[in-house]
């Protein structure tokens, strides 16, 4: 009788115990996300309902008049476009881009790792730096892009890469590609290392072709990694807000702004920082929708253990 | 910080509450009225300002060292970035914590300050002030609020065209007018085109210097009491305002700028609008007194350019503002509601003829102390004082006039009439809802 009583009484204290030792190590970061991630969110939220000039009490309780204004302001419409265009254009670019290099440099060749240190050096360089060096390069007429296109005899656009609305956000989109593609290629790599070499030996005894091999049996196996790899970079996408900020501004004629660079330049700038939160809680929202819709569509194929991992233990056990 | 924000709003709401109880809501009362200020007899206080290099750093030292061995009151000094100081500004404000916000700080006047002065953080100088205000009274309208003045401008400057003489002299313009008409300049844009010379540089990337075509176009056609009752009013319809609009439109029309201008920022690298200048890239920049301390810091020798010249902003046949007036913008010294009164003595010394007058002499801006007028080394600079001291009103950066909200939409606008996607009157209209979105 005393058996059971003293192993439960210890079952309890263990289950306390347990519940205890969570609460002490999930607090700091629980704290910290509180401090940085809800606390803020919830200002924003806050802010977005009062007109607020940046000083003095939230007094100017305005409703959602804030949000009208700025989904009425074709400025703002116009940056969620830029912002589709550069998700869309990102992923259209730089999937079959970093793909075909990812492919190229796990072939056993001279001088891989360099390229490879290569490809992934941009990334590695803060935003900021790559935009001034960018920004530089693509000066009219001083720049040295355009000193190169009239060293054989090609004439730079008149205002500049950047100068004229109707190039910028293209040479934007250029400039992210070339940034950004080394992630692409470095995670593609990765992926690339856990297809095991077996199927491509049992595919080749079959008289696979190389691209046979690539279609049939690559890509499918890099999907997760793909599908993880676009969701980056479509949130990414949607937060644009350093190149842009240093490389035009949002100009010329707004033809590049972001939702960013917009409530920026609402908030700090003009001091509409009631507009600001509005288009915060906007973006938010836009973000938050997205990343939901594609981890309900696409990422759950991945994520839903059974297929994966079943299919993992299948050939691990081919393996053995 | 955040409590005490709480509690600030408490007790604004509880005397608010208790003025409405009394019926007696005054117009203008702002909360710094209903508080008394609790350390006005406080030996210390904190002193902000963006002399943060060199001779002008050392001299704002010296002046505080000065002060305290005159009076005993300890000056806890701040020299920052401009840009920085701006920031900390803004933080401060929206902390509204008093040990936060200094007690003297730079003010920028205009709309800024009126929403400075709203809130209650900025302390009434009117009186004791006086004897400084009736010196300088030439600048302190700008820096009013309901006929009280809240800050004292110590520099007042101008904004015209900065030109390099060789370029002028190579294109064949050998009589350049410190007034020119607007057919002198285009005169002046045509022979530069002839000798193959870009005219003029913009920064329109941070559209505020392309901003200044606008507001001179205001300056010229608007007479100073028409643009305070506009903004008074909240009404721009005055016919004036579009037929400045049309003035820059036909200066933009001739395709004067540098390659690619949309972008270029105003002072930033060597490809920056005071860049092109500094390098002899164009003839010439609308942009203001610190041109020459800008174009210094962007030459290969670190020395300021000795080509440079100066004049007005183009006149034209007919307008209807005084040609005498012109467009720029000065720093003013503010003293925060919590201040002790130390720090008003102190803000008066700096206005003294004595620190205006070495003030002057290191070039750090234009003095509006009279007495300190003709100590001015740099002689394009000092060219300015008689320009400014001519008998017309030096009308105040109108983004600056207007407030932030306000200015920031009327530049949106005019940067966009810089890329041929609005007109003359687009700019009023977004001036005018911008402005009854604020009321």
């Amino acid at each position: 009788m005393t058996a059971p009583a003293m192993g439960g009484r210890g079952r309890v204290t263990s289950a306390w115990r347990k519940r205890l030792e969570i609460l002490f190590f999930v607090t700091p970061a629980l704290a910290l996300f509180g401090l940085f991630v809800v606390w803020p969110i919830i200002t924003a939220v806050q802010l977005s309902v009062y007109r607020w000039k940046g000083f003095g009490p939230l007094v100017d309780f305005v409703g959602l008049r804030n949000y009208v204004t700025v989904l009425a302001d074709d400025v703002f419409v116009n940056s969620i476009v830029h912002n589709l265009i550069i998700v869309g254009g990102s992923i259209a670019i730089q999937l079959p881009l970093g793909l075909a290099i990812a492919l190229l440099l796990n072939r056993k060749m001279w001088g891989q790792g360099l390229l490879r240190t290569i490809i992934f050096v941009p990334y590695v360089l803060a935003e900021v730096i790559a935009g001034v060096v960018w920004f530089q390069l693509l000066q009219p007429e001083y720049g040295v892009i355009d000193g190169l296109l009239g060293a054989v005899g090609l004439r730079a656009p008149e205002q500049g890469w950047l100068g004229d609305p109707d190039l910028a956000l293209w040479t934007v989109l250029v400039v992210l590609t070339w940034k950004y593609l080394g992630l692409a290629v470095i995670l593609f790599l990765a992926g690339l290392q856990g297809v095991p070499d077996e199927l491509y030996e049992a595919a080749q005894l079959d008289g696979a072709s190389w691209w046979q091999v690539q279609r049939k049996i690559t890509v499918p196996l890099l999907g997760p990694t793909m599908r993880t790899w676009a969701f980056l970079s479509m949130i990414g996408a949607l937060q644009l807000f350093d190149m842009v900020w240093i490389l035009t501004g949002g100009g010329p004629a707004n033809s590049t702004t972001t939702m960013a660079t917009y409530l920026i330049n609402q908030g700090t700038r003009s001091q509409n920082f009631g507009i600001a939160g509005a288009a915060s809680v906007i973006l938010f929202v836009i973000a938050l929708i997205m990343a939901v819709l594609y981890q309900q569509l696409i990422l759950s194929r991945d994520t839903r253990s059974d297929v994966v991992t079943a299919r993992r233990k299948k050939t691990k056990k081919v393996i053995r | 910080m955040k409590r005490k924000m709480r509690g600030a709003a408490l007790i604004a709401l509880g005397s608010t509450v208790a003025l409405l109880a009394a019926g007696c809501v005054g117009a203008g009362s702002g909360p710094s009225e209903s508080e008394t200020n609790e350390n006005a007899d406080a030996q210390e206080f904190t002193w902000w300002h963006n002399s943060n290099t060199g001779e002008g750093k050392a001299y704002y030292d010296q002046v505080a060292a000065d002060f305290e061995a005159e009076t005993g009151v300890k000056v806890d000094v701040q020299a920052m970035q401009h840009e920085d100081m701006l920031t900390k500004l803004q933080a401060a404000f929206q902390s509204g914590d008093d040990a936060q916000i200094p007690d003297v700080y730079m003010s920028r006047g205009g709309g800024e300050l009126a929403a400075e002065v709203e809130a209650g953080l900025v302390r009434d100088l009117t009186e004791d002030s006086a004897d400084t205000i009736s010196t300088i009274s030439n600048f302190t309208d700008q820096y009013s609020v309901d006929d009280k003045v809240y800050a004292l401008p110590y520099s007042m400057g101008l904004v015209g065209f900065w030109y390099n003489t060789d370029l002028f002299e190579a294109a064949g313009i050998t009589d350049v007018s410190q007034s020119p008409t607007i057919e002198e300049f285009d005169g002046y844009l045509e022979k530069l085109e002839e000798a193959g010379t870009t005219p003029i540089s913009v920064g329109a990337g941070d559209k505020w210097p392309a901003a200044h075509y606008w507001y001179y176009g205001v300056v010229r056609e608007c007479p100073y009491d028409v643009v305070e009752a506009a903004i008074e009013s909240t009404d721009y319809s005055d016919p004036c305002f579009l037929k400045a609009g049309e003035h820059v439109e036909d200066i933009i029309a001739q395709e004067p700028f540098n390659r690619g201008f949309l972008t270029t920022p105003a002072q930033t690298g060597p490809t920056s609008a005071s860049g092109l200048l500094a390098t002899e890239k164009v003839a010439m920049e609308l942009a203001g007194h610190w041109e020459p301390g800008v174009a210094g810091g962007l030459t290969e020798s670190g020395e300021v350019p000795d080509f440079l010249g100066w004049f007005a902003f183009p006149t034209f046949d007919g307008q209807g503002g005084d040609p005498a007036d012109q467009m720029g913008g000065g720093d003013a010294w503010s003293v925060s509601a919590a201040a002790p009164d130390a720090a008003v003595d102190f803000a008066n010394y700096l206005l003294s003829d004595e620190v205006q007058q070495g003030f002057a002499e290191l070039d750090m801006g234009l003095p509006t102390n009279p007495a300190a007028t003709d100590s001015l080394t740099n002689e394009t600079l000092a060219q300015l004082i008689p320009v400014r001291d001519g008998g017309g009103v030096t009308q105040l950066y109108l983004d600056t006039r207007l407030g932030q909200s306000v200015g920031g939409a009327m530049n949106d606008e005019i940067a966009l009439m810089f890329a041929g996607e609005s007109g003359p009157q687009d700019v009023v209209d977004a001036i005018q809802s911008a402005a009854e979105a604020e009321q």
